[in-house]
């Protein structure tokens, strides 16, 4: 048989059967456009979860002290007075792979200015906070460390704080604001960072020199936590050795023995959030999996349920001649054609349903070309062996036989 | 072997040359225990542009003989030549082709492909001819619908189509491949008289240009119409005889009023 007359009795038979045609097709797109849309919500918002996790900062070290125990009871995380300054001078002076260091303390402040007010977080950091952060500043300087010496009483602020204070689009450089009742100059604003991983809002803050907030607004001695970065990525793990040796030996702990401290890395951070998207991601792709196997049911059930009527149509056939290698043909032929139009048009679907998602619920979305592929494949698969399968079976009988079939 | 042996005494005995040479056919159906014995050990010579009725009661073995000659379906013994081809050593696929250039068979229950329009589905044969080009193709189906009085239904769907014309597109079919033989399984089996008489009509047309026909009826009436009838009965061939004066179908037709066929009947 000519290919062409092939592929005429494929498109004939596929229009005569206009309904099991779309129904079969309809199988197909819908697996597709489900697994396409269900890996881009998967895969987007594990990418989005590492762009927020870049900005934690670069290769940033986050060092804790090893939260006290008072009689056998763990206190929270920094509750421990153990870490001093003396810690950050040892590991600035000691650590060679160490690039930035602040220490860090942190508490809560009703700001004030006119008659709003605010409440947020206000931590106390070296100006080395800003480079291992990341953070720029927009407006106005970043204070300096003569600021942190004289626990001078300036701040910078994030856009979410100048919004709640002074309103959208206000320049309050200059201005002073009362943080529980303390005047502070606002030296600086922030670059917007956004959300970070954990739906933090990273713009509602106040940073202020660390000696100010350690000593004015907290009245302690000792620092909560320090942050560091690595001069490179590479380094990070050998920062991470550097200050545990340094910190353990200051503390006066044999190499053998735990450290009173922690040390979380952003390559931690990264890992910890990525499997937990992978979680997410595997989810996503079992319910994908579940609707392409439900289109693949269906595919099935439609090519079983017009096996009678076909296996006469492949009776009819042969008596006049084809052989069964031409009626497999038209067959694959037909499938494929049904697989081919059905799996472009659940691509097409499954982009629309992906920038939905994407518009309507603001959900990053990230179609890749492996969930294109493997959706397309499979079902054109199942198309293929259902529409195939019976064919064969029926291509096997002599004629009359598959005239009687029933 | 056995049946060239066979073969060559024919051709050395009779002079004419059969088209069909079937001997000692055996066709038996096992259905679990029982063994049914549809053909016990037929043996038939059909020449050339001879015009054949198979007649015999109801399970006689009349179909199962009439598709083993159009090698729809095997024997389970003996031997057949059609055109001199030794059929039962052939494969599949040459019975295929066999199928689609030397026989055309029209079926009781007509066979047509559904929601495939009349001209598509005469053109079904040629579809599987290498050697007919798309032109040639449609050219010949219109030759056929013309040749059976169909050539204004071309575009009509089975179900648009009476009982009579739908046989009718079945028997353009059979015939658009030219065919050495036509074989027809009681083509007027669910026809009236007249629509019974138009398809005589076109088969003594089809027989007078030289095609050999075999038709399988329950009717005598419609028997005396061909050149020889032959009898089966359990499997078995019990009379055959020559018509010396077959009964034109065409002055038939012209002889019968248009409408009063149904009282008739
Ligand atoms: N596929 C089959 N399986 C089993 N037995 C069959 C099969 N086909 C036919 N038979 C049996 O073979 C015998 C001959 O059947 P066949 O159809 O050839 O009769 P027939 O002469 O054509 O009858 P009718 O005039 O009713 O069409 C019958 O007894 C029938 O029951
Ligand atoms: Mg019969």
């Amino acid at each position: 048989m000519r290919i062409k007359n092939l592929l005429i009795a494929a498109i004939r038979s596929l229009r005569k059967n206009k309904m099991r045609t779309f129904l079969t097709m309809l199988g197909i797109i819908i697996g597709v456009a489900s697994v396409i849309a269900m890996i881009a919500i998967g895969q987007g918002s594990k990418k989005s979860i590492q762009a927020q996790i870049s900005t934690l900062g670069t290769n940033v070290l986050m060092i804790f002290p090893q939260a006290s125990s008072t009689g056998g009871v763990r206190m929270e995380a920094g509750s421990s007075q153990k870490m001093t300054l003396e810690d950050v001078a040892v590991i600035k002076n000691r650590c060679s792979s160490v690039a930035y260091l602040t220490p860090q303390v942190r508490t809560s402040g009703q700001l004030v200015y006119g008659n709003l007010n605010w409440r947020t977080s206000v931590y106390g950091v070296y100006p080395d906070y800003f480079d291992i952060r990341n953070l720029k500043i927009v407006s106005g300087s970043v204070f300096t460390m003569n600021d942190d010496r004289s626990a001078a009483k300036v701040c910078v602020i994030g856009q979410t704080v100048v919004n709640n204070l002074f309103g959208e689009n206000a320049d309050p450089l200059g201005n002073y604001i009362r943080i529980n009742k303390i005047p502070f100059k606002i030296v600086g604003i922030t670059e917007t960072k956004g959300q970070n991983a954990f739906g933090q809002d990273q713009d509602d803050m106040v940073i202020a020199p660390f000696s100010t907030v350690q000593k004015r607004m907290l009245a302690i001695t000792y620092i909560q936590s320090m942050l560091a970065s690595a001069k490179s990525e590479a380094l990070i793990p050998i920062a991470s050795q550097e200050i545990t040796e340094v910190l353990k030996a200051k503390h006066h702990l044999g190499p053998s023995e735990d450290p009173d401290f922690t040390i979380r890395t952003q390559t931690d951070i990264a890992q910890m959030a990525t499997s937990t998207s992978a979680i997410m991601t595997i989810l996503l792709a079992t319910i994908a999996s579940i609707s392409l196997l439900v289109g693949g049911i269906g595919i099935m059930n439609i090519m079983l349920v017009s096996v009678t009527e076909r296996t006469r149509e492949i009776g009819i056939r042969m008596s006049v001649g084809a052989r069964g290698h031409d009626v497999l043909l038209q067959f694959l032929i037909e499938a494929l054609l049904i697989s081919l139009i059905g799996g472009l048009l659940g691509i097409v679907l499954g982009g629309i349903v992906s920038q939905l998602i994407a518009k309507l619920l603001s959900w990053p979305v990230s179609i890749t070309i492996q969930s294109i592929l493997m959706s397309f494949l499979f079902s054109s698969a199942i198309g293929m062996f259902f529409g195939w399968y019976p064919a064969r079976k029926a291509a096997r009988l002599n004629p009359i036989e598959a005239l009687r079939y029933e | 072997m056995d049946h060239q042996n066979h073969q060559v005494t024919e051709e050395d005995v009779e002079m004419s040359k059969p088209i069909i040479s079937v001997k000692n056919l055996v066709k038996n159906y096992v259905m679990g225990d029982v063994e049914v014995h549809a053909l016990r050990g037929i043996d038939l010579d059909i020449q050339q542009g001879d015009f054949v009725a198979i007649m015999g009661k109801s399970g006689s073995g009349k179909s199962t003989f009439m598709n083993i000659l159009g090698c729809l379906d095997v024997p389970t013994r003996g031997h057949y030549l059609l055109d001199n081809v030794d059929v039962l050593t052939l494969t599949k696929d040459q019975l295929a082709n066999l199928r689609n250039r030397k026989i055309g068979f029209v079926f009781q229950s007509f066979n047509l492909l559904s929601r495939t329009t009349a001209l598509e589905n005469v053109e079904l044969p040629l579809m599987y001819n290498k050697k007919i080009s798309s032109k040639e193709m449609q050219d010949l189906s219109i030759k056929a619908l013309e040749s059976v009085g169909l050539s204004s239904r071309s575009y009509h769907f089975p179900n648009q189509l009476s009982g009579g014309e739908q046989q009718r597109v079945a028997i353009a079919r059979s015939l658009v491949n030219q065919p050495v033989v036509i074989l027809a399984d009681e083509p007027t089996g669910n026809l009236d008289t007249r629509t019974s008489l138009e398809v005589m009509d076109i088969f003594q047309r089809l027989n007078e240009q030289g095609i050999t026909i075999v038709i399988v009826t329950h009717e005598a009436d419609i028997a005396s119409f061909t050149k020889r009838n032959v009898s089966f009965r359990d499997g078995k061939i019990i009379r055959a005889i020559e018509i010396d004066h077959p009964r034109n179908a065409r002055e038939e037709l012209m002889q019968m009023p248009v409408n009063v066929d149904e009282e008739e009947l």
